[in-house]
């Protein structure tokens, strides 16, 4: 059984580490005199196991800023439980200090403020330093990637995923699971599984389609301190939904969780102390997979890109959110002891990357992987006035933004733009390079398409979206968030059934409802369908961005939440 | 009904008759279980119904039913304008009352079925399984 204490003591090193501090008292300097990087790395070893966890750092080599959810609601069982509670509500159920480092790294408030005093947080050759230093003191860590790898940057687009493996060879990954790697095509996730990778590539839940045969290993055993441990590979269920199925044609996914028990059972039986569940289902459907399958000791979450200071507890399984892009990595010691968990100490360590030396090895590489797209990368676009981000339940400001170049340099009257989390912020006043409009951006099926839909069409798919998110029970949820719309405004009331959620759905410029009758031009990207047909949707930015010189997006009031 | 070589040795050895025997078309669900139990309530132990939670293809979606003991498994999909999918028969000497095929779904719903066990009992299980646009996810 794990001790209160354990937690206590996180706790407490949290609060008496970060200190408190008026947001604008801070400065970049003040910031790094009073944290240090034995500050964020001092971590008593304990247990005989250490398991070090990085998930969905979307192709992110370099450090960068990532504004947190204002909006991540819960529906059904969990509302209000973690990982959905932002802001105030996140500070008071973990005890940070407003304005503090960690607050900085874990909420929205005060973001613009907090990233000049704090800078830009996550960088490979950082994550290297960290990962050091955990194997300094535990040189059998287990690194643990938990997937979203080898997309969202364009180095990794051109390299189809190679900079990434690279590197994550280099990190000396020892396992890893998967979603957006399947976007490159099957013929290239083979060639690297099966030629580069040299770890394994785990999913329990990948089929194949004709057969509903196994297609890859669904576990691997490592046997450390004396202790043999089973990880589990759970890809993202449902990987030919929300991405295009024809790229990865033979396989079939699913939560499948009759095939994890079994799993679950065949590890038992062959001996495994620990069962770790490396995961990219999504935080609230690892949580009912951990309610209704029993002999996980504990579940690395990935897809939804929550980053949770402590573990959560379902029954007798740990659940361990650790973020994403690069800004945290986890480290868990385990007492495994008889057969089972004794004990677990966690940390989830902020990689601030003004405090955390690069490690130079890890520089050159990087820095080598990026040399022949270095004058690509650079060429500044333009500016920005407001700050750019992804992350919210209804909309973000680069999606905004990405919705007006559709309307605009695709002459349309409304705009689709998926809802990723995935994606870098700015702040006002930084200049858009094409690196960041292709952390915005790169990804295997970009094409701007510009069609007509009705306007009962348009209801339809928002409701279909909607209900991807907001459907009571996880196993329905695909993660991701609301599609993001330009042109048009609705409100949402996310308590209510597919169909009934969508409500005064109407178009901007004239202000008259959207009619289920009309036919409407519409421009978007990323569509699962083959054969979509339109320029790649970062030339659609570029071009509207250069010709603005100066982006300035307003807060967007047009789509809101229908408070209950 | 023609039995070809195949089916014949698979007969032979006692496996599930898993012919699908179309029901007649036109009747509202609960009057096919009625017509299937005549009447007779169900329980919910005894029969096991997989589905995926979320269809990749709903024109090809994969179920699997299995009833230990069960003479017959009937399958409906009542959201679909033909609601029949079919009645699995299982012989006395079928090693196993399990059998999977792939249908078609015109639309999110929850799909019934309803098994009779050799008791002459009757269970019901049910799954919804949703049919989506998709795209959006990540």
């Amino acid at each position: 059984m794990i001790a209160r204490r354990h937690f206590l003591q996180a706790g407490l090193a949290v609060s008496a580490l970060w200190g408190t501090g008026g947001v604008g008292n801070w400065s970049r300097l003040a910031a790094q005199q009073r944290l240090s990087q034995q500050d964020l790395l001092d971590f008593p070893t304990s247990g005989n196991v250490t398991l070090i966890h990085i998930t969905d750092i979307h192709a992110q080599l370099k450090p960068i800023y990532f504004r947190e959810p204002e909006y991540n609601v819960g529906v059904g069982d969990v509302v209000g439980k973690p990982p959905h509670v932002t802001g105030a509500a996140y500070r008071k159920l973990f005890g940070i200090e407003t304005g503090s480092a960690m607050d900085y790294a874990l909420t929205h408030d005060d973001f613009v403020a907090l990233a000049r005093a704090y800078g830009k947080m996550g960088g490979a050759d950082r994550i290297a330093t960290v990962v050091k230093a955990i194997r300094a003191d535990r040189p059998e860590a287990l690194l643990l990637d938990g997937g979203d790898t080898w997309q969202g940057s364009l180095t990794a687009l051109r390299t189809e995923g190679r900079d990434m493996v690279e590197t994550f060879k280099a990190l000396g990954t020892d396992a890893m699971t998967s979603h957006w790697e399947f976007t490159l095509g099957i013929d290239r996730v083979r060639e690297i599984v099966e030629n580069e990778l040299g770890y394994p590539f785990l999913g329990a839940n990948i089929f194949d389609a004709t057969w509903d045969e196994p297609a890859f290993d669904a576990y691997r055993m490592f046997e450390r301190g004396g202790a043999r441990i089973a990880v589990i590979g759970q890809a993202f269920p449902y990987l030919p939904i929300a991405n295009p199925g024809y790229m990865f044609p033979d396989l079939s996914f699913g939560v499948r969780q009759d095939r994890m028990a079994e799993v679950v059972a065949e590890v038992r039986d062959a001996g495994a102390d620990l069962v770790v569940l490396l995961s990219h289902n999504g935080f609230d459907v690892d949580r009912k997979l951990a309610q209704d399958v029993p002999g996980i000791d504990i579940i690395l979450t990935g897809h939804t890109h929550d980053a949770l200071p402590e573990p959560v507890l379902v029954g007798k399984t740990y659940l361990i959110a650790s973020g994403s892009h690069g800004k945290f990595v986890s480290r868990l010691d385990i007492d495994i002891r008889d057969g089972e968990l004794k004990a677990l100490d966690h940390r989830l360590i902020p990689v601030f990357s003004d405090v955390i030396a690069p490690d130079p090895e890890m520089s050159a590489l990087v820095d080598g992987l990026r040399a022949p797209y270095q004058a690509e990368l650079s060429e500044v676009i333009g500016q920005t006035d407001s700050v750019l981000f992804r992350r919210g339940n209804l909309n973000g400001t680069w999606d905004d933004l990405i919705c007006a170049a559709l309307l605009e340099e695709r002459d349309a009257e409304i705009a689709l733009s998926p809802g990723f989390r995935w994606g870098a912020s700015l702040l006002p006043g930084q200049d858009i390079t094409r690196e960041d409009v292709f952390n915005a951006t790169a990804m295997s099926y970009p094409e701007a398409y510009r069609t007509e839909m009705t306007g009962e069409t348009l209801k339809i798919i928002l409701e279909d979206v909607g209900d991807n998110l907001f459907n009571p029970d996880p196993y329905y949820q695909q993660g991701g968030d609301m599609v993001r719309v330009g042109g048009m405004g609705y409100r949402i009331d996310i308590t209510q059934p597919q169909g009934s959620r969508l409500h005064d759905m109407t178009v901007l410029s004239t202000g008259e409802p959207v009619d289920p009758a009309r036919t409407y031009v519409v421009a978007g990207w990323a569509s699962v369908n083959e054969g979509t047909e339109g320029p790649p949707i970062w030339d659609v930015v570029e071009a509207h961005i250069a010709r603005l010189g100066t982006v300035s997006v307003a807060p967007n009031t047009a789509v809101r939440l229908i408070e209950n | 009904m023609k039995l070809t070589r195949r089916e014949t040795i698979v007969l032979g050895f006692g496996t599930a008759i898993t012919a699908m025997l179309p029901l007649a078309a036109g009747a509202a669900p609960e009057d096919k279980i009625k017509e299937f139990t005549g009447g007779a309530e169900t329980v919910s132990e005894g029969l096991t119904l997989t589905a995926p939670e979320i269809a990749e293809n709903g024109n090809t979606v994969p179920i699997e039913v299995s009833a230990p003991g069960a003479e017959a498994i009937l399958v409906l999909a009542p959201g679909n304008p033909n609601p029949d999918v079919g009645t699995f028969r299982f012989g006395p000497l079928a090693g196993s009352q399990t059998a999977s095929t792939r249908i078609r779904l015109a639309e999110t719903q929850e799909l019934v079925a309803i098994a009779k066990l050799s008791d002459g009992s009757f269970a019901r299980a049910t799954k919804e399984v949703k049919v989506t646009i998709g795209g959006c996810g990540g």
